[in-house]
């Protein structure tokens, strides 16, 4: 059943958010930390314990891939709702403070790139 | 007219979908016809949404973009933060573990780095713009991390709400400089492999930039670039109101 491939998702989107928000908690800030991010680990480990355990048909997969290519049209329709005339009516420092920070952290990219290759090569 | 405009609003996120199929399509079009598949048609469609979005602005003076606009109020459902996540999550599903482990650590580097540049030069630009109070100046740096960093760093320590729209600005103009320059300097940064990918997460941080950056450049990165990016917010609002902010105010 294809739904039960977007259940294992949906199962593992709800449980990366609730330890995202205990970690929020046991830091005392009011914020998510990571939700998604361990909802992705946790997705990946079970997807290969799954294909390990032989449980997972090629239709659960493909209930976890229509949503992988919903990404696209859903991050188009996120970009329809940003306050983009609000933010660039905002004044000079907004502008300077959005763009200058991250046009430095763009340069040094290659340079951290570089850092974390020489660190595997040894 | 009206009759039709209601079925749209009782049906907001059916009709944002056609929309968003709508826009795709004319994007990919565009792509072929006019630029010969040179700019790939999803990065024309984020850019498409974002000029709808500020069109939205001008026309109904909303916050939201287009949902403001009556019919289709359904885009603050599908593009919301629930749908972007659900879906960032999903495309784990074609990541491998053994690259996330292997630049693991980079990763982690990659996010203090990113997070303590973005607010030091952050609140340079504050103090020459003028501001000389340490709330203002810390809630203005976090808010060159993340829109979400910086609302929530300056409630948390005080700041005027004149000073969080600024920060909440910050932010917006960031995810929105991401997301159109990525496609531009993927190629002169090395971003086109999963490492780079999730230090590109972890520098950048904003989490709907990135993805809509990494979207335009190549879908393959989107879950290496998006699973450090994940940690940021919550690393900035863990660093900035505190030791970010007491160093603020040794100078200040």
């Amino acid at each position: 059943m294809l739904v039960y491939g977007v259940a294992v998702l949906a199962g593992c989107f709800l449980l990366g958010q609730i330890i995202g928000q205990l970690l929020g908690r046991v830091l005392h800030i009011d914020a998510n930390v990571g939700g998604v991010g361990f909802a992705m680990l946790l997705l990946i480990l079970v997807n290969q314990w799954m294909h390990h355990k032989k449980w997972l048909t090629k239709e659960m997969e493909s209930g976890i891939e229509f949503w992988s290519k919903m990404y696209i049209p859903v991050i188009v329709a996120m970009s329809a709702i940003q306050n983009v005339k609000g933010a660039i009516s905002s004044g000079l420092i907004a502008v300077l403070a959005g763009i200058i920070p991250t046009a430095i952290c763009f340069f040094m990219i290659p340079l951290i790139s570089k850092m974390g290759k020489s660190k595997i090569e040894k | 007219m009206e009759y039709f405009l209601d079925i749209f609003i009782k049906n907001g996120f059916v009709a944002a979908l056609l929309v968003t199929g709508i826009i795709m399509y004319t994007s990919s079009l565009a792509s072929e016809k006019l630029t010969l598949k040179k700019i790939p048609g999803s990065a024309i469609a984020i850019i498409a949404g974002l000029v709808l979005a500020y069109a939205g602005g001008v026309f109904t003076g909303g916050d939201h973009g287009v949902a403001d606009v009556a019919g289709l109020s359904g885009f603050a459902i599908l593009g919301g933060s629930m749908f972007r996540d659900f879906t960032i999550v999903s495309t784990a599903m074609g990541a491998s573990f053994d690259e996330i482990k292997k630049s693991g650590a980079a990763g982690i580097l990659s996010l203090f780095i990113g997070i303590i540049l973005s607010f030091f030069v952050g609140a340079v630009i504050a103090i020459t713009m003028g501001y000389t109070d340490a709330k203002s100046i810390t809630t203005i740096a976090s808010g060159a991390c993340t829109f979400i960093v910086g609302p929530i760093t300056g409630g948390a320590i005080g700041a005027t709400s004149e000073v969080i729209t600024i920060s909440i600005a910050a932010g917006v103009i960031k995810s929105i400089l991401v997301t159109i320059c990525t496609p531009i300097v993927a190629n002169s940064i090395g971003l086109n492999n999963p490492q780079t990918a999730m230090i590109f997460g972890g520098m950048i941080g904003t989490t709907s930039g990135v993805a809509a950056g990494l979207a335009a450049t190549d879908p393959k990165l989107v879950p290496y670039g998006a699973i450090t990016a994940t940690f940021y917010t919550g690393l900035g609002c863990l660093l900035c109101p505190s030791i970010l902010y007491f160093l603020v105010t040794l100078f200040y």
